[in-house]
């Protein structure tokens, strides 16, 4: 099947292709935001910030499916544990190579992940994990979507206005912005950066816990299920500009669609393929990211 | 002097390995020595763009187009790799100025280039899975047969045959390396790794110069994914394209230091004996045990020694003999 043939024989196909494609971009925005804020702030891309997540979804997973906790309740383990996670790799990874070259920082929270991956995958084997949640699937004029998709997409879009007000409305919120615009002039003005840097870590890590308990009433959890979103999210948080919120948040939305409907149209790899080499194409034509200013 | 004798008698001691009787276990040490000077020989083409500030963590993809590239063109048409070899290379280079001409063109630098190059891998490994018809997607490939030993397909069943063809490759990487080292093009390609506008300002091209190791390191680059293709006689998107063998890459060079002609080998060697040894330690029982020691042994590794091993104790060496030349000098 082409796209031609798609848009030609079978709208409704690809509607329902665009419609996914929209709710997956609420909770792919959402571990973008996290990473481009902590990127904003500390200038070190955490290649292991969505293996974060997966830790947390492991959480969600055996408090609730084996624990027999409830959903709600196993879900605030779960973003407790980003929190402590988001503190951790600042304090134990972070703190001691702040002034080291980039390539090191990022190779810092590179061996972070294989240690994550494997380590989940001897305790946990490569077994894909469920929670099973009876949860309806709904249809709108002929075109199917599960309702743990739709609580999905709400909760994310109801995340990113908190984070939202917190960046504009709170003291702590004003700092971090200022220290992502400008990093010595902050310290200069007798603000603490380490300070800064803690909470940033841990309200980015807070973000992982969220994206982990809207990713685990979708997908299940296997240790290389930061493999399979990593890439992806640091590719929106650039296409955005990185450090640009509303950049990511639109970027994350443009891939999403790209890479459901050219799933529904050739195949789930050309899907990737496609929404990758676009991310490249893109990067050469703008290259702060879509709504960097012209220089 | 001393260290090129030193040098010498210990390249000496590697060739003369495959000689000395180990009964049952110098096949296995054999193949843990070729899998050392092959990644050993990547990791120092990767050196060549990462010590100039160009971080690609997207390698994987000129292994991939590489040792994909020889295997087709051996299984359908049957071309001996000895000429495939050139296209293998022709294509990575060909990828490698699609993706870096308009980086250097629109001063894509730091984060966003070692991204850029991360998507890139990606690209390449997930049209090698879905390219399923030929390339037999994740399952692999494996190189058609052609008998015990071939010149032609460059097939042996004998490890020697590819422990000297894997240590000539590691010297001509080494070669290279040293070549670069004291051509013009360090000192420029120093100058733009510093600061481009500066660079730019005082005469240096940079453009050519980027593009000109950028083709240097992807070319060389795709020979080693041949290499160990020809050597694995199997290839596989995962272990060639993945964005985990791109990362090891990465690793190995830096732990080793990337700054001296030796880092990359001490790293790759360090890199893979550790493997091999948490591998057959732990084996079968604990599933995941070595990676997992591997992966905290790198995060305190570069915690701990930012310049690299060898580029650390090397430091300490060279400052020590330096010392009291410099003594002397004063008095």
């Amino acid at each position: 099947m082409s796209l031609v043939d798609l848009v030609v024989n079978n709208p409704l196909l690809l509607a329902e292709a665009a419609l996914n494609g929209l709710l997956l971009g609420g909770v792919l925005a959402l571990l973008a935001l996290g990473l481009n804020l902590i990127f904003g702030v500390l200038d070190i891309v955490w290649i292991v910030y969505v293996d974060l997540a997966m830790l947390c979804m492991y959480l969600i997973y055996f408090t609730v499916q084996v624990y027999g906790w409830p959903l709600l309740l196993g879900a605030a383990a779960g973003i407790a544990l980003g929190v402590v996670l988001g503190l951790a790799v600042h304090l134990l990874i972070i703190t001691p190579i702040l002034n080291s070259p980039p390539v090191n920082q990022l190779l810092a929270t590179g061996g972070l992940l294989f240690f994550i991956q494997s380590f989940a995958t001897f305790l946990w084997t490569t077994d894909h994990k469920t929670v099973r949640l009876s949860l309806p699937t709904l249809e709108f004029g002929g075109m199917f979507v599960s309702f743990s998709r739709l609580i999905a997409f709400g909760i994310a879009v109801l995340v990113m206005i908190g984070l939202y007000l917190f960046l504009t409305r709170t003291y702590i919120g004003t700092a971090i912005r200022a220290v992502s615009q400008d990093r010595g002039a902050m310290a200069l003005m007798g603000a603490n950066p380490q300070r800064v840097y803690l909470v940033t870590s841990a309200v980015g890590g807070m973000l992982a816990g969220v994206a982990a308990a809207l990713l685990i009433i979708q997908y299940s959890v296997h240790p290389f299920f930061g493999a399979a979103f990593g890439p992806i999210t640091f590719m929106i948080c650039v296409l955005g500009g990185l450090g640009n919120m509303f950049g990511a948040f639109v970027a994350a939305f443009i891939m999403s669609e790209i890479i459901s409907i050219g799933g529904v149209a050739w195949s789930s790899e050309m899907g990737y393929v496609i929404a990758f080499a676009l991310f490249i194409v893109l990067m050469f034509i703008r290259p702060g990211g879509i709504f960097a200013k012209r220089q | 002097m001393i260290t090129r004798v030193l040098g010498l008698a210990l390249l000496a001691a590697v060739a003369l390995i495959p000689l000395v009787p180990m009964g049952g276990m110098s096949q296995y040490v054999l193949h843990v020595v070729i899998q050392i000077f092959i990644w050993s020989f990547i990791g120092n083409a990767w050196s060549l763009m990462g010590r100039f500030g160009l971080v690609s963590l997207g390698h994987g993809a000129f292994l991939g187009v590489g040792a994909y590239t020889t295997t087709l063109l051996w299984n359908f048409y049957g071309l001996t790799p000895w000429l495939g070899v050139f296209v293998a290379v022709a294509a990575a280079v060909a990828v490698a100025l699609v993706v870096a001409y308009p980086c250097s063109r629109f001063g894509i630098v730091g984060h966003y280039f070692a991204l850029v190059t991360l998507a890139m891998g990606e690209v390449i490994r997930l049209l090698l899975i879905a390219e399923r018809d030929w390339t037999g997607g994740s399952l692999g490939l494996t190189l058609k047969s052609a008998g015990d030993a071939s010149f032609l397909g460059i097939q042996y069943t004998d490890k020697r045959v590819f422990y000297y063809g894997a240590m000539v490759v590691w010297l001509l990487g080494l070669w290279v390396w040293h070549r670069l080292d004291r051509s013009m093009a360090r000192a420029a390609m120093e100058a733009i790794g510093e600061d481009e506008t500066a660079a730019a300002s005082v005469g240096i091209h940079v453009s050519r110069f980027k593009l000109g190791v950028t083709a240097l390191s992807a070319g060389l680059t795709a020979f080693g994914g041949v290499a160990y293709a020809q050597y694995i006689a199997y290839v596989n998107p995962e272990t060639l394209s993945g964005v985990g063998v791109s990362l090891r890459i990465v690793f190995a060079v830096v732990l080793g230091g990337m700054y001296s002609l030796l880092g990359p080998t001490v790293g790759t060697a360090l890199t893979i004996s550790l493997s091999e040894y948490l591998r057959v330690k732990f084996g079968v029982h604990y599933i995941g045990m070595a990676e997992t020691i591997y992966g905290l042994a790198l995060v305190i590794f570069i915690i701990f020694l930012p310049a690299g091993i060898y580029g650390s104790l090397r430091g300490l060496f060279v400052r020590k003999r330096r010392a009291p030349a410099a003594a002397r000098a004063r008095a």
